[in-house]
């Protein structure tokens, strides 16, 4: 576990933390409970995801936190035994309702995830995948734009300009995932669902993906599940603590790693936690 | 001392070794240094040296004194000439050597000092339940005996060497248990030279087939050109008539492959898109609780032998085809009840679970994550498997096709049945044709004099069928090996 110093962890929080934030609430999570077979994962949790702000979800491995950032856009269907109860809505409506199709849902709610996986495609494919399946690009020029938008937007187009037609497989970890949330931003998505997405990554391409999320933030609605507390500090806005399945608190990042009112946030952000 | 107890008790001596080797070096170690090996490697060792260099003496010694007996016959047997009984000398050795052999079922004192002449000899074997050729010679009697006391010598002398070797071995493997000795060392060095053993017998299997149908097919184009055989489109054999010098039949392979190449493409386009697609279902919409039915019936299909295939193609399928063709147009049906669609049809029914079991196991190796992001892309199910699965699996899935075809290519009984035996040069599917495995089988089963090009063309046609899937799975292995470093 990362040890940090209070100060610095008040520093860091206090250089991302300008400007007033949105208070519009995005996402709305009532009771939420998660269960994989017999066993329950998640446990009545109730949060909030407000509109172009980063959530961070932080906790121990195995407290939940992953899997209710697969419950926001419905990932946790893919797995067979996986069952959701409680109530989640998007602007108000019940993603979970049958009426609702999860596959307009996932266009609303976009996932990058932990380890980079771009298809065995070209880069221009890759980003391309989402505006076809969904039929976004009207004409030709439609898609090129879109794809350089896009990956503009993830800061990778620079790097990549003169290659666009070489296997996204062939890039280095990080310029993998930036082309991950390249791909997610292709299909204009409301919110970005996050997860881990530095984990594999070294510290200069994961300051990269930082600085990114930073930016995307002025457009998107972002939930990153991270397990560096630093990661937490410097991008999010507001913070969840897990843990075993519970939700521990939430709040107001720079409280949460100033100021935190349960003792088990406290040793956990600190690096004391057991 | 038979084969088998001297077997049973090298294994005997070479256990005694295990136990002792391993108790030895129980003993020697004492705390202070740290053995080298563990104890039951040290028993392992002595057991590899009591047991190895017997049982390889023990089989070129059985080898070797079974040759030397047969020469021993040979050499006493009177010259063999025109008018003498037996045509020639191995004859006359191998009448010999059953004779011998039948001596041993009679009681000792018999078998020693047999009747003088085969006539009286006879009934008394006849009795113990051996049957000879009536034209064994009177001379053979006094030989058979005299071999069969020398075996009995040789096997004596063999058996007491092989154990001498054994106890030797058992008795240096004991001494060499030693605290540092490096037993665990040698045993692995025997253990991976078994195992390359083992390989090199598949290897040496093939070359020897390779070398068995090379040799006959060189005698065959001894005799029949190369563009007869490789460029001829005409089929026509003919019987080998005795002594008729115009007896060259036509030997053309062009019929014959593109009757093989026509019925494997048939089988092919029902294999490939009902397999794949029925693999696409159990790797990915399959609940476990239906894929754990599915699966195992689907795969019991490929353990149907082909030869019930051609069965049901020949007297089902068949017929009903060509009844529904003649119900479809009237009169006279345009299928034959031997056709080239017949026999791919049910031979790419045969294929299916072939393609859907190699494809299923490379879809389902295709990683999570792939599916995860198109999914979590927002689309669906299908889209997924149409964009990012199956061109993730393609290579793979191309090298299942090409093994798949391979076997389609090679398949016997179903086109012995179904496909017909006419080598017609036809693009009529409805039509019989015929393939190189149907008339591989024609030739070589028919009352047809062995060295003669009738029967040799089988092998010609043996080592075409060899080459051509061999590049095919080659071709098939390279690419899904290529496939498989993909996701490394």
């Amino acid at each position: 576990m990362n040890i940090m110093t209070e100060t610095a962890l008040e520093s860091a929080v206090n250089d991302k933390m300008n400007g007033t934030p949105n208070e519009t609430i995005k996402m709305r999570g009532r009771k939420v409970c998660v269960f994989y077979g017999e066993k329950q994962a998640l446990f009545d949790v109730d949060l909030d995801v407000r509109e172009n702000q980063v959530t961070a979800l932080i906790g121990p491995s195995g407290c939940g936190k992953s899997t209710f950032l697969r419950c926001l856009n419905r990932m946790n269907d893919t797995i067979d035994s996986a069952r959701v109860a409680g109530k989640i809505t998007l602007d108000d409506e019940d993603i979970y309702d049958p009426k609702i199709d999860v596959v307009e849902l996932r266009a609303r709610v976009g996932m990058v995830f932990q380890k980079p996986n771009p298809f065995p495609k070209s880069i221009f494919e890759n980003v391309a995948y989402g505006p076809r399946i969904h039929g976004l690009a009207r004409k030709k020029g439609d898609l090129d734009e879109i794809v350089e938008t896009s990956l503009k937007k993830a800061g990778l187009f620079n790097e990549v300009k003169d290659r666009l037609h070489e296997p996204g497989t062939g890039l280095s970890g990080g310029q993998q995932q930036r082309l991950c949330i390249a791909r997610a931003i292709a299909v204009s998505p409301e919110v970005i669902l996050m997860d881990e997405p530095c984990s594999a990554l070294d510290p200069i391409a994961t300051a990269r993906v930082e600085e990114l999320i930073d930016e995307l933030r002025q457009n998107y609605t972002i939930v990153i599940v991270t397990h560096s507390m630093q990661q937490a500090a410097r991008v999010s806005q507001r913070t969840a603590m897990f843990h075993m399945g519970y939700l521990v608190e939430e709040g107001e990042t720079d409280k949460m790693f100033t100021n935190p009112d349960d003792r088990r946030t406290q040793d956990y952000i600190t690096g004391r936690f057991g | 001392m038979s084969l088998m107890l001297v077997f049973a008790a090298v294994l005997a001596i070479g256990a005694v070794a295990f136990f002792v080797g391993r108790q030895r070096a129980l003993v020697q170690d004492d705390g202070k240094v740290k053995p080298h090996s563990r104890a039951h490697y040290h028993g392992w060792w002595a057991f590899l040296l009591a047991t190895m260099p017997a049982l390889l003496l023990l089989i070129v010694w059985g080898v070797g004194s079974n040759v030397y007996l047969q020469e021993h016959i040979k050499s006493q047997l009177p010259m063999q000439t025109a008018d003498s009984p037996i045509a020639s000398e191995k004859l006359a050795a191998s009448l010999t050597t059953s004779l011998a052999n039948g001596l041993r079922r009679l009681d000792p004192q018999t078998a020693a000092n047999p009747p003088a002449s085969f006539a009286e000899l006879q009934p008394q074997l006849a009795a113990r339940g051996v049957a000879l050729a009536p034209d064994t010679q009177d001379y053979m009697i006094p030989i058979a005996v005299d071999a069969n006391r020398m075996q009995d010598r040789l096997s004596l002398i063999g058996a007491i060497l092989i154990l001498a070797v054994s106890i030797g071995g058992a008795t240096l493997g004991v001494s060499h248990v030693q605290v540092r000795a490096r037993a665990r060392n040698n045993v692995e060095k025997l253990v991976l030279w078994g195992l390359l053993g083992a390989s090199t017998i598949a290897i040496l299997t093939t070359i020897g087939i390779i070398l068995s149908l090379l040799f006959q097919t060189i005698n065959f184009f001894e005799r029949v050109p190369l563009t007869n055989f490789f460029f001829g489109t005409v089929w026509d054999p003919r019987f080998a008539a005795a002594g008729s010098g115009g007896s060259e039949g036509q030997f053309g392979l062009i019929p014959l492959l593109a009757g093989t190449l026509y019925i494997a493409l048939v089988a092919m386009l029902v294999a490939v898109p009902v397999g794949l697609m029925s693999a696409v279902y159990m790797a990915e919409y399959a609940s476990p609780r239906v894929r754990a039915v599915v699966k195992p019936a689907l795969e019991l299909l490929a353990g149907i032998p082909t030869i019930v295939y051609g069965i049901f193609a020949l007297v089902t399928l068949g017929p009903f085809l060509r009844d529904l063709s003649a119900a479809l147009a009237g009169g006279t049906g345009f299928i034959q009840a031997q056709s080239v669609f017949t026999a791919g049809l049910v031979m790419g029914v045969m294929l299916i679970p072939v393609v859907s079991s190699l494809s299923d196991d490379i879809i389902t190796a295709v990683p999570r994550a792939m599916r995860d992001g198109s999914l979590g892309l927002g689309a669906t199910r299908s889209e997924t498997i149409k964009r990012v699965i199956l061109p993730a699996a393609l290579p793979g899935i191309v090298g299942a096709i090409l093994l798949t075809a391979s076997r389609a290519i090679g398949e016997t009984m179903i086109v012995v049945l179904a496909a017909g035996v006419a080598a017609n040069l036809t693009a009529n599917p409805f039509e019989a044709m015929t393939t190189i495995t149907v008339k591989i089988v024609n030739q070589l089963t028919g009352d047809l004099e062995f060295n003669s090009p009738q029967t040799l063309v089988a092998f010609a046609l043996g080592i075409t069928l060899f080459a051509l899937t061999l590049v095919m799975n080659i071709f098939a292995l390279y690419i899904v090996r290529k496939y498989r470093e993909q996701y490394e």
